[in-house]
């Protein structure tokens, strides 16, 4: 039965920020063990559906529910505690700590018993981290960032991943490593992924399904294939994005 | 030599004072980016608690003074650090949010109000307590035909001494190493961040502001015991020379906090010994004044650089 209820269900949420409209009745659903996308232009409203999954700010109308449970006015530490994690949008590394203390502050909701194999899990995905655990969050460069932010993430041992833009101003090389490492935690430990992209070329081939947001509603929505076979999307979204893949 | 030797003494046991009660305004500012202005009045009632606490142990009887010290300190850090939590609670905690100088404000208000509070109930005359803590340790004989005189270690500065440096090593160690000190510094930095890794960053405040009332309670007890006298004005004062001392180290940092309160505390000292006392917070401010014009972010204060 739990296999027909999403692990995740937006249901007509409404966000504003004061008087200004954000989210104009949004319904997504994520399932156990998918890779979900949602695209869009700059300023549509992924990063703010995002943070309103996370409840800051919270939704004014419509419902949340994660496993179950309806988490729309839970206070956002509340929800974290929730086996839900977030690699944000920004990456927002704690700059004055060190990438172990980065890590570190990714585990505090668990109780720490499994630090040290969480700790090599993350180590073994992202390499790079191991080499610069002893080093300040603010000195890394964009891509290492963007690992420590995905490790951090994990470390809370997540059952579903929020990730905001991690392809976000980064060389195509990490943006390819950092895809790579999304596709196997999904298939190999059946980690479910909400994936919100500007690279929609990228986003679409790796997510199982996807979503178009435009100014704050959900426009369309299918399989990874079919909204990349899509002329509107095509039109919309993958001109130049093309381009970056083939290079 | 001799005289110097003292002053040092007096000066290191005066810093010590003003150091603990500076960590309580770096680390409230390091966190919610607020200048706590009611904290030296937070010292302040938490040597009236000590006093009130010393009296009642008295009055009923107890006469072993180390036992009646161990509860004075307990007592007054329980009570202060519940002053603490309430001042954030109802002065700060509605306000946040809300435009950068009402938390300042308020806290101007929070601290005349705990004054007036003092004064009314307990009066405007100064408090005495008899010394508890007698005798010390001569450390030079003075020398009546050289003019020498005799340096003195007493006992009570070497328990005010011995404290701060246990505190301030055992605080270090807290927010350093411990998931809760990574909590507040992670608060600090980025508390949107932090309540996404599931900090709750309303408790974490109020916790900073029951630690800085804690360690401004050890400072009040040592306060009354080293000067004998308090009264409801010892904490503008106080608190004035501790936020000095905050900002002179670098104010936001654990170890400047530490050390502009023993710079503070020697600068005035020695003020007094070799000029005037009655320059001796010209000379502070002075010191401060030329401080922030070349290095702004004090002593050991770090620049607002980040790498976005």
């Amino acid at each position: 039965m739990t296999a027909q209820n999403p692990l995740l269900a937006v249901e007509g949420v409404e966000t504003y920020y004061g008087n200004i409209i954000a989210l104009r009745g949004v319904d997504i659903a994520v399932f156990e063990g998918e890779i979900v996308t949602l695209i869009g232009a700059n300023g549509a409203g992924k990063s703010t559906l995002m943070m309103t999954i996370c409840g800051n700010p919270q939704a004014r109308k419509g419902r949340i529910v994660y496993d179950g449970e309806d988490i729309t006015h839970l206070p956002t530490h509340d929800i974290m505690q929730r086996s839900i994690a977030q690699s944000p949008e920004g990456r927002r590394i704690f700059p004055r700590m060190t990438v172990m203390e980065n890590l570190q502050m990714g585990a505090l909701v668990t109780d720490g018993a499994s630090f040290d194999a969480d700790l090599q899990r993350v180590f073994d995905l992202f390499p790079r981290l191991k080499e610069r655990q002893h080093q300040r969050g603010g000195t890394l460069s964009g891509g290492e960032q963007q690992m420590l932010a995905i490790g951090r993430a994990l470390m809370s041992r997540p059952r579903l991943l929020l990730l905001d833009e991690p392809s976000l101003g980064l060389a195509p090389m990490v943006v390819k490593q950092i895809f790579e490492v999304i596709k196997d935690l999904n298939r190999e430990e059946g980690l479910t992924v909400f994936l919100v992209e500007q690279n929609a070329f990228h986003a679409l081939r790796l997510a199982h399904r996807g979503y178009v947001m435009v100014n704050g509603q959900i426009t369309m929505s299918g399989t990874g294939a079919e909204l990349l076979a899509r002329p509107e999307v095509r039109a919309a979204y993958l001109e130049g994005g093309r381009k970056e893949a083939a290079e | 030599m001799e005289y110097f030797v003292q002053q040092l003494i007096n000066g290191v046991t005066l810093g010590s004072i003003y150091g603990l009660i500076a960590i309580g305004y770096t680390m409230v500012y390091g966190i919610i980016g607020m200048i706590n202005f009611a904290h030296g009045d937070i010292f302040m009632v938490s040597a009236f608690i000590a006093l009130t606490v010393f009296l009642i142990m008295l009055a009923i009887g107890v006469t072993a003074l180390p036992l009646i010290l161990l509860a004075v300190l307990i007592i007054s850090m329980i009570f202060t650090s519940v002053w603490g939590w309430t001042v954030e609670r109802m002065a700060y905690r509605p306000l946040r949010g809300s435009f950068r100088l009402a938390p300042l404000i308020t806290a101007i208000g929070m601290s005349i109000t705990l004054q007036n509070f003092v004064q009314l109930t307990q009066g405007a005359r100064v408090k005495p307590l008899p010394p508890q803590i007698t005798g010390g340790i001569t450390l030079m004989q003075g020398d009546a035909e050289t003019g020498s005189i005799v340096v003195q270690l007493s006992y009570m500065q070497i328990i005010i001494i011995v404290t701060t440096v246990v505190l301030m090593a055992g605080f270090s160690m807290l927010i350093s190493k411990t998931s809760l000190g990574r909590a507040q510094r992670a608060c600090e930095q980025d508390a949107k961040m932090a309540s996404l890794l599931g900090v709750n960053v309303d408790r974490t405040i109020s916790l900073t502001f029951v630690m800085g009332a804690a360690l401004a309670a050890v400072a009040g007890v040592m306060f009354l015991l080293y000067y004998g006298v308090i009264d409801f004005y010892i904490g503008f004062i106080a608190g004035v020379k501790a936020f000095t001392a905050a900002v002179l180290g670098g104010i936001g940092s654990l170890p400047g906090a530490m050390l502009g309160g023993l710079a503070i505390g020697l600068i005035e000292t020695f003020w007094s010994g070799y000029f005037s006392v009655e320059y001796k917070d010209v000379a502070a401010f002075s010191i401060l004044a030329i401080t922030l014009i070349f290095l702004p972010s004090g002593l050991l204060g770090k620049p607002e650089v980040e790498k976005v």
